[in-house]
């Protein structure tokens, strides 16, 4: 919904937001549903309100539980029976420099406003504690916006004393904390108050009036930004940008000015901004963003503008270059298609209203944010939130490199008349095995992202994939492939549950960046394998239909299991015996841990 | 503007912020008289008033206001 878009109309979203909802709520699209705890050191009902309209419009249907006013402290050390029974897939601390206890006064010594930071510190610290080995659920923490005077003036920002320095303190254990701590998260409000202005923000009429930490207007803000934590836990951040290039990447149009004529590098103001602009997306390429171009140019000519000299970016940084004369929506469909994600992970960049408003209404769910002029461009995606980053792993910074290597195992393809003789000549090896606690991250993130070859969509919070890897109820495999043209990393996971002799599936999937590859059949070769090792004598695989996962409909079928049931709503359960079953890949060679 | 035209603008605010189009406030409208109308709608109605007319309720009026007539006549003394 544009309406909750980066550049939002605050008053706006507060006043029309019963309607929004309601909008939100009769579009039809389908939306994971999580439980939600916030936990207030002040009043959050309009925040919690508003946070609802940013998560439905990013594919999260919130239910709420809020702790009365201002009790976030002791529902976390001492939850009551109705926290308790909500079990929340995620806890949201909304605390405030309204909730620090005890500030330093002038007369205190430097020990003295140390153990004040610890005691402060130790007080929120056994909250997270608690709140971590009660739920096991993510957890986002604010950290703390500046105060709104400054009783020593320009030193309270440096001594020891001042108010700006004790929260500039605090706010570092909480960030060495969230450093060491897989599953917590800072909500960043010092860098939103901070953007909105301070003096706005903190007007203090609110807190007097209401109770709120924050001004009315800033409520969106916030929940926006918390909004993005959150969708990013649950696995709904874009994934590659689909950029327009004359007006957007540099200034001019190189069919028409040429390319020396191409406004970018430092020779002007537009042209630096435009180089700045290049530079902004040439490191989020690096944070995992994958790029590709969708330009109405001639080919030539859009490339010759990415050779330009000055420029920050190549040719080589785009996975896909759709320079052509077809409509937008089409060339986006199939970048989309040829990267095996979906249209709606994609980001349109472009500065053309026409052609946002056209990709928009041809392909609901892209998101095309307003590219009013190149000064803004930087701070517009950057605010959107688009790939809010949560967990960061090494398959991130590798993201681009593999998808290219993808693009050429395709060109490849086209030489090979047999499709087994393709996949022969990649020279696959792959590691299938049990967990191993190196790649448990890697292995959460792929339970949370992978929606199209997933058999029963089900996810797992970090905690909860720590308990299935140290359960011995469990099987499990993960499977990481190489070929010869780079490193795959972890794609695929699968985790059975172990009742008598029957392994009940609760999991399998697999990136579809290795689609094709007969990858499933390897890891279904060992999964078998280990059954036999632990006296399995019959899989049990099911299937639940979602609105994205229809191509792994059949998959248990094709793995030579019998259906045994199917209920109205296309759920269907599979067995097969293990017994006489015979191994499936053949061009694949497997390895264990021992490998890595 | 006169008394008519902010009423008229004022019950637009009303029906958006309670999204019902059957809304009519006069003069003697209370929070009684509308379902949603509760503490914590208030700031949210307060907050749209304040942008539709381009002007702030001072911290006492906010809670300290009647009725709709009320509203109205700081309304006209801000303007």
């Amino acid at each position: 919904m544009v309406e909750l878009q980066y550049p939002f109309d605050s008053a706006y979203i507060m006043k029309k937001r019963r309607s929004l909802r309601k909008a939100l709520l009769a579009d039809g699209s389908a939306r994971i549903k999580k439980n939600i705890a916030v936990l207030g050191g002040s009043t959050t009902n309009d925040i919690v309100s508003i946070m609802e309209l940013f998560l439905l419009d990013q594919g999260i249907e919130p239910t709420f539980y809020q702790s009365e006013y201002a009790q976030y402290w002791q529902d976390a050390m001492f939850p009551g029976e109705e926290l308790i029974s909500f079990k929340p897939d995620i806890v949201f601390i909304h605390t405030t420099n309204r909730n620090i206890t005890a500030f330093p006064k002038v007369t205190d010594s430097r020990e003295a406003v140390n153990d004040l930071l610890a005691g402060e510190f130790d007080r929120f610290r056994k909250m997270w504690d608690a709140l971590s080995s009660r739920f096991g659920c993510p957890i986002i923490q604010n950290n703390f916006e500046l105060p709104l005077f400054r009783l020593m003036g320009n030193k309270d920002s440096s001594d020891y004393r001042g108010r700006e320095r004790f929260i500039t303190r605090l706010n570092e254990r909480f960030y060495d904390h969230a450093d060491e701590t897989p599953n917590f998260y800072i909500n960043d409000i010092n860098y939103i108050a901070a953007s909105y202005g301070l003096e706005k923000w903190s007007n203090p009429m609110y807190w007097n009036m209401y109770k709120y930490a924050l001004c009315f207007e800033a409520i969106p803000e916030l929940a926006f930004n918390t909004a993005n934590i959150i969708k990013s836990v649950f696995g709904k951040n874009k994934k590659a940008l689909a950029l327009d290039l004359d007006n957007t990447l540099w200034g001019g149009v190189v069919g028409d000015d040429g390319v020396e004529h191409i406004q970018i590098g430092q020779e002007t103001g537009v042209a630096q901004s435009y180089y700045e602009f290049q530079s902004y997306l040439k490191a989020q390429r690096e944070l995992g963003v994958m790029l590709t171009v969708c330009s109405k140019n001639d080919e030539e000519n859009a490339v010759a503008g990415l050779n330009h000299p000055e420029g920050a970016l190549r040719p080589d940084d785009f996975i896909i270059i759709k320079a052509n004369w077809e409509n937008k929506d089409r060339n986006i469909a199939e970048t989309a298609q040829q990267l095996n994600i979906l249209p709606d992970s994609i980001v349109f960049v472009d500065d053309n209203p026409a052609e946002r408003a056209i990709v928009r209404s041809q392909l609901p769910g892209v998101c095309a944010p307003e590219m009013d002029s190149v000064e803004n461009y930087i701070r517009t995606l950057d605010r959107s939130g688009f790939f809010d980053i949560t967990t960061f792993s090494d398959d991130d910074l590798k993201r681009n490199e593999m998808y290219k290597a993808n693009a050429e195992r395709a060109a490849q393809q086209a030489a090979f008349e047999n499709y087994s003789d393709y996949l022969l000549s990649l020279e696959m090896d792959a590691v299938i095995d049990d967990f191993t606690p190196m790649y448990i991250q890697r292995i959460t993130q792929l339970s949370n992202k992978s929606n199209q070859f997933n058999v029963t969509t089900k996810r797992y919070t970090a905690a909860e994939m720590e308990a299935v890897f140290e359960s011995s109820e469990y099987i499990r495999l993960y499977g990481k492939l190489i070929d010869k043209f780079g490193d795959n990393g972890v794609v695929s996971v699968v985790i059975g549950k172990k009742d008598g002799v029957v392994l009940n599936m609760e999991l399998w999937l697999m990136s579809c960046r290795v689609l094709k590859r007969d990858m499933e059949f390897a890891m279904l070769d060992t999964l078998v394998d280990k059954c036999r090792e632990q006296g399995i004598k019959t899989i049990r695989g099911y299937y639940y239909p979602t609105a994205k996962n229809k191509m792994v409909k059949e998959l248990y079928g094709t793995f030579g299991f019998e259906k045994i049931s199917e209920d109205d709503e296309g759920n269907t359960v599979w067995e097969l015996p293990v017994e006489n079953y015979e191994k499936k890949c053949s061009v694949i060679r497997i390895h264990g841990n021992e490998a890595l | 503007m006169s008394e008519e035209e902010i009423y008229e603008r004022l019950n637009d605010v009303f029906r958006d912020v309670f999204d019902d189009d059957t809304i009519e406030v006069d003069d003697l409208t209370t929070a009684d008289d509308i379902d949603d109308w509760d503490s914590l709608e208030h700031i949210n109605l307060i907050a749209a008033v304040e942008k539709e007319f381009g002007i702030k309720f001072r911290m006492g009026e906010v809670s300290t206001m009647k009725d709709v007539g009320e509203m109205v006549e700081i309304i006209m003394s801000r303007i």
